[in-house]
C-alpha cells in the first residue's frame, strides 16, 4: 500500500443508532482504508452495519442516526466535520454511489440519459451538446446495447441489468476518485450479476478508481476483492488481502460465512424410488391481455410444454433466472394458477383438471413455501394461529389444532413458548420456518418449495435447507424445490431441471446435470456462479 | 395494549377522546339534568346566555330551553352519526371487498355503480331521498347512509386490490380456504385500519349532513336536533345570533372530537408505524 496512495481512511468510526434499536451502535470503532485502484469488500449478513458504512461514508444517514466519534479522512478532508455544502460537492464529484436496486434509485418519470446529463450539469459547466456527446460515451463505456436508444429510454424499458449499467455509467460520469457500491449485484441474476462484476472490474482498472464494494456474497469476494473486511454487529472481525482472508480465515465468524458458501458439487446421490409421486406432462401456460400478473396486452408464454417426474421421496429443483418461468410453473402446479394444457398427476389424480373446490378439499396431499418470510405470514395473526390454520380449514377442532401447532414449532427447531407472538417479532430465517410449520401442518406427501431460502442470510439459509433435508427424512416429504442458486439448488436437490424461457433446457440427475452440463445456458450458468474456480472447489 | 399505549401517547389523540367523552357524556346525562321535553315551552323566548340561572344557555325564539337542547341533541347526532356510519361503512366494505377480490366484470359493474353515486353531489341526493321517503328520524339516518358508502367503498377496493395478490392471501389458497374465509378472516383485517379511520370522516359529515338538512328544515323537526336549532336560529341571525353559534360550536366540537380520534386510531392500529 505504501506505493499507492490511500483514498479513504476511516478512523474508528462508531455510529450510533437512535434509543430502542437493537443495539447502541450501529457500527462501533471500525477502522478501514481503501488505497487508489483498489477494491476493497466489506462482507457481511444483515444487521452487520455494512450499508451503514457506506451511507456514513456519503453522509446520507438516517434521522437519529448519528456519527458517535471517529474519522473519516477523504483526501484530506475529515468527512465527519465537512459541511453540507461541501458534502454535496464531494458526493458524485469525488465519491459515487451504486444502489442495490436500479429500478427504486433512478427517477421513473426521466430518461436515462436526462439523469446521466443531471450530474454533468450540476457539477460542471458543459455545454448541452458537450453533455450529450459524455453521456453517449458513458453509456458506450458500460457496454449498454445501442446506446443512443438507451439514452432515450426511461428505467422501466430497460432490463434490470442494463439499469444496473446505467447507474454505474451515471455514477461514472464526474470520474470519481471512490465509487461505493452496496449490493449493486444482488438484485441481478447470476448471469448478469457476472457480466455487471466484469464491467466493474474493467471499468476500475482502466480509470484507477477505488472501489468499495458491499456484500454479503463471498462468491463476489472471491470474483472482485483485492482486500476483505468482514464485519458482523457492526465490529470488524477479520480483513486482510482477499485470498489469505477466503483460504485461511482466521475468524470463527468468517470461517462460518465461507462454509455457508458450499462448493457447487452435488452430494453423493440417494437411492431414488422408482414409484413416481408426481408427473408433469405437457404442462402449458400463457398469459393474455388482462390477466392479473400479465402486465398488458402482450402474449406471454411463462411455461411450454414441460414433462418432469418426482420419484416418491425425492427433491426436484427448477433452477433458472428470473423470467423462465419457474415461479409459473409452481403455482401451476399447486393449482394457485390455472394451466392452460397438459395433466399434473398426484397420486394417480390430474390436479390440473380438478375443480376449484376438489383442489380445497385435497390441498393436504400438496402444501406450498413460499419465498417472502416477511409478506408470506399474515401480520395480524399469531404465529401458532398461521400453523393451525390449515388443519382447522380442514376440520380439525381448533383446540386440537392449536396444541398440534406448538409440537410443529419444535420440529422446525422453533422455541414454542414464541408461538404465540406476532410474526413481525421474528427474523427472516424464523418466520421462514413458521412458514415450513405452516404447510407441515397439514401432512402433506409433496411440497412446492418456491424459493425459499432466496431472502435469507447465507449462515441462515445453510440452517433452513438443513432442516428441509431433515424434515424430508424424517416425514418422507416428496419436494419440488424452485431456486435461481445453483449453489443452493446443489446441496439440497437429487434431480434438477434447468427451465430457460418458459421451456426445460436440461434435467437429469443433479450429479450429472452440474457435473458435466450438456445444454449451453446450463453451462453458462455454472460458469456465472460468482467466485467462479473457489465456489468450484472444495474449501472450508 | 401496545395499541393503547401508542394511542395516549398522541396528545391530540387525547384531546379528541375526552372531547368525544364530553360528548357523549351530555348524551347519556340529558334525561337526568333536562328530564322535561327539551321541547317543551320552558319560558320567555330570547333569553341571552348567562342572563337567568334558569336557563345557562338561553331560550330560542320560541322560548325552549337551549341547554336542554343541546344536551338532548348530543343523543340525536351521535345517533345519526353513529347509524349513518356503520351503514355506510357496512355497504362500503361489502362493495369494496367483492370489487378488489373479485375483479373483472364483478368489479367493473360494482365500480360504475359507485361512480354513478359520488358523481351525483350527495346532498342533492340525500335531499331527493328524505323528499320521496320522508323526514322521520329514521329515513333521514339511512338516507344519510345510503349517500356516504361510495368513499369507503373506494377505499376498500384500493387495500383489497393490493392485498389479495399477497403470498400471505395465497398461502391461505394453498391451505384450502374458501374465497369467503380469504376475504373475512385473511384480506379483510389487514384491509381494515384505513377504513375504520375513514369511518371518523364518515361520522362527522354524517352528522353534518344532517344539520344541514335540519338548517333548511327538512330534517324530523319533531326531535331536538342541533341542525334544527340552527335552523331556528336563522330567523333571528342578525341579533340573537346564540340561538345559531351555541348548537354550531357543539357541532364543530363533535365534528372534530371524531376525527381526532379517528386520526389517533389510524396511528395506534397501525403497527407498521413501530417500525417507521
Amino acid at each position: 500500500m505504501s506505493a499507492t496512495a490511500t483514498i479513504l481512511t476511516v478512523d474508528r468510526l462508531s455510529v450510533r443508532l437512535p434509543k430502542g434499536a437493537d443495539r447502541p451502535h450501529a457500527i462501533s470503532e471500525v477502522s478501514l482504508s481503501i488505497a487508489e485502484n483498489e477494491i476493497v469488500c466489506i462482507v457481511g449478513e444483515s444487521g452487520s452495519g455494512k450499508s451503514m458504512m457506506a451511507n456514513t461514508i456519503m453522509r446520507l444517514l438516517p434521522d437519529g442516526v448519528t456519527t458517535d466519534g471517529g474519522r473519516i479522512l477523504f483526501a484530506g478532508h475529515d468527512l465527519c466535520t465537512a459541511t453540507a455544502a461541501e458534502m454535496r460537492r464531494i458526493r458524485g464529484a469525488d465519491i459515487a454511489m451504486v444502489f442495490q436496486e436500479p429500478m427504486t434509485a433512478l427517477n421513473p418519470l426521466r430518461t436515462i440519459g436526462d439523469q446521466i446529463g443531471e450530474v454533468l450539469d450540476i457539477h460542471t459547466d458543459l455545454s448541452k451538446a458537450e453533455i450529450r456527446s459524455r453521456v453517449l460515451s458513458l453509456l458506450t463505456d458500460v457496454n449498454i446495447p445501442d446506446p443512443p436508444r438507451a439514452a432515450k429510454a426511461y428505467p422501466h424499458e430497460l432490463s434490470g441489468g442494463q439499469r444496473q449499467r446505467a447507474m454505474i455509467a451515471m455514477a461514472l460520469a464526474l470520474d470519481p476518485k471512490l465509487l461505493i457500491a452496496d449490493e449493486p449485484t444482488t438484485a441481478l441474476d447470476v448471469t448478469t450479476q457476472a457480466q455487471i462484476l466484469k464491467l466493474i472490474r474493467e471499468l476500475q482498472q482502466r480509470r484507477k478508481t477505488a472501489v468499495l464494494f458491499i456484500t454479503h456474497d463471498f462468491g463476489v469476494v472471491a470474483e472482485i476483492a483485492d482486500r476483505v473486511v468482514v464485519m458482523q454487529h457492526g465490529v470488524v472481525v477479520e480483513h486482510g488481502p482477499a485470498m489469505d482472508v477466503l483460504r485461511h480465515p482466521q475468524h470463527a465468524y468468517t470461517k462460518q460465512l465461507i462454509a455457508a458458501v458450499p462448493p457447487v458439487a452435488a452430494p453423493p446421490p440417494r437411492p431414488l424410488s422408482d414409484n413416481a409421486i408426481l408427473t408433469l406432462s405437457g404442462v402449458v401456460k400463457t398469459y393474455r391481455t388482462g390477466g392479473f400478473l400479465g402486465r398488458g396486452e402482450r402474449v406471454t408464454h411463462a411455461v411450454k410444454d414441460v414433462s418432469l417426474t418426482l420419484p416418491k421421496g425425492a427433491t426436484l429443483g427448477i433452477v433458472g433466472e428470473s423470467g423462465s418461468g419457474k415461479s409459473t410453473l409452481a403455482r401451476c402446479i399447486i393449482r394457485l394458477i390455472d394451466p392452460d394444457a397438459g395433466s399434473i398427476l398426484l397420486n394417480g389424480q390430474d390436479w390440473a383438471r380438478l375443480s376449484r373446490g376438489d383442489i380445497r378439499e385435497r390441498t393436504q396431499q400438496m402444501q406450498m413455501v413460499f419465498q417472502d418470510p416477511f409478506a408470506s405470514l399474515n401480520p395480524r395473526r399469531k404465529a401458532v394461529e398461521l400453523v393451525a390454520q390449515g388443519p382447522i380449514v380442514h376440520g380439525t377442532p381448533r383446540n386440537q389444532a392449536l396444541a398440534e401447532a406448538r409440537e410443529l414449532f419444535d420440529l422446525v427447531g422453533l422455541d414454542p413458548s414464541a408461538a404465540d407472538r406476532f410474526p413481525h417479532e421474528f427474523s427472516g430465517g424464523q418466520r421462514q420456518r413458521i412458514g415450513l410449520a405452516r404447510a407441515l401442518a397439514l401432512r402433506p406427501a409433496v411440497l412446492v418449495a418456491d424459493e425459499p431460502v432466496s431472502a435469507l442470510d447465507v449462515s441462515v439459509q445453510a440452517q433452513v435447507l438443513k432442516l428441509l433435508t431433515d424434515l424430508r427424512e424424517r416425514l418422507g416429504l416428496s419436494i419440488i424445490f424452485i431456486t435461481h442458486d445453483l449453489r443452493v439448488a446443489a446441496q439440497i436437490c437429487d434431480l434438477v431441471a434447468v427451465m430457460k424461457d418458459g421451456v426445460v433446457v436440461e434435467h437429469g440427475l443433479t450429479r450429472d446435470v452440474f457435473g458435466s452440463p450438456q445444454h449451453p445456458y446450463t453451462q453458462a450458468l455454472l460458469e456465472a456462479i460468482p467466485g467462479g474456480d473457489f465456489a468450484r472447489t472444495a474449501h472450508g | 395494549m401496545d395499541a393503547a399505549k401508542r394511542y395516549f401517547r398522541s396528545p391530540a389523540a387525547v384531546l379528541g377522546l375526552i372531547l368525544l367523552l364530553i360528548v357523549v357524556g351530555m348524551a347519556i346525562s340529558a334525561g337526568y339534568l333536562y328530564p322535561r321535553d327539551p321541547l317543551a315551552l320552558a319560558g320567555r323566548p330570547l333569553i341571552w346566555p348567562f342572563a337567568n340561572p334558569r336557563f345557562l344557555l338561553g331560550t330560542d325564539n320560541s322560548g325552549r330551553d337551549i341547554a336542554a337542547q343541546i344536551f338532548h341533541g348530543a343523543r340525536i347526532s351521535l345517533l345519526i352519526g353513529g347509524v349513518a356510519t356503520l351503514i355506510a361503512v357496512t355497504i362500503g366494505i361489502m362493495v369494496g371487498a367483492l370489487a378488489g377480490y373479485y375483479g373483472g366484470w364483478i368489479d367493473n359493474i360494482l365500480m360504475r355503480i359507485t361512480e354513478a353515486f359520488q358523481t351525483l353531489p350527495n346532498f342533492v341526493l340525500l335531499l331527493v331521498l328524505v323528499a320521496v321517503f320522508g323526514s322521520t328520524l329514521t329515513t333521514v339516518t339511512i338516507a344519510v347512509g345510503i349517500v356516504s358508502w361510495p368513499a369507503p367503498a373506494r377505499l376498500t377496493r384500493a387495500e383489497f386490490l393490493s392485498l389479495r395478490s399477497r403470498e400471505f392471501v395465497q398461502a391461505g389458497r394453498t391451505l384450502g380456504m374458501r374465497d369467503t374465509q380469504l376475504i373475512l378472516r385473511e384480506i379483510l383485517p389487514n384491509a381494515l385500519p384505513p377504513v375504520i379511520v375513514y369511518a371518523g370522516v364518515v361520522m362527522a359529515v354524517a352528522i353534518l349532513l344532517e344539520s344541514a338538512l335540519a338548517f333548511l328544515r327538512l330534517s324530523d323537526a319533531n326531535v331536538a336536533s342541533w341542525g334544527n336549532l340552527i335552523g331556528l336560529g336563522r330567523d333571528v341571525l342578525r341579533v340573537q345570533w346564540y340561538v345559531s353559534a351555541i348548537p354550531g360550536v357543539a357541532i364543530l366540537t363533535t365534528v372534530l372530537a371524531v376525527s381526532l380520534v379517528g386520526q389517533g386510531l389510524n396511528d395506534a392500529l397501525n403497527p407498521r408505524l413501530k417500525q417507521r
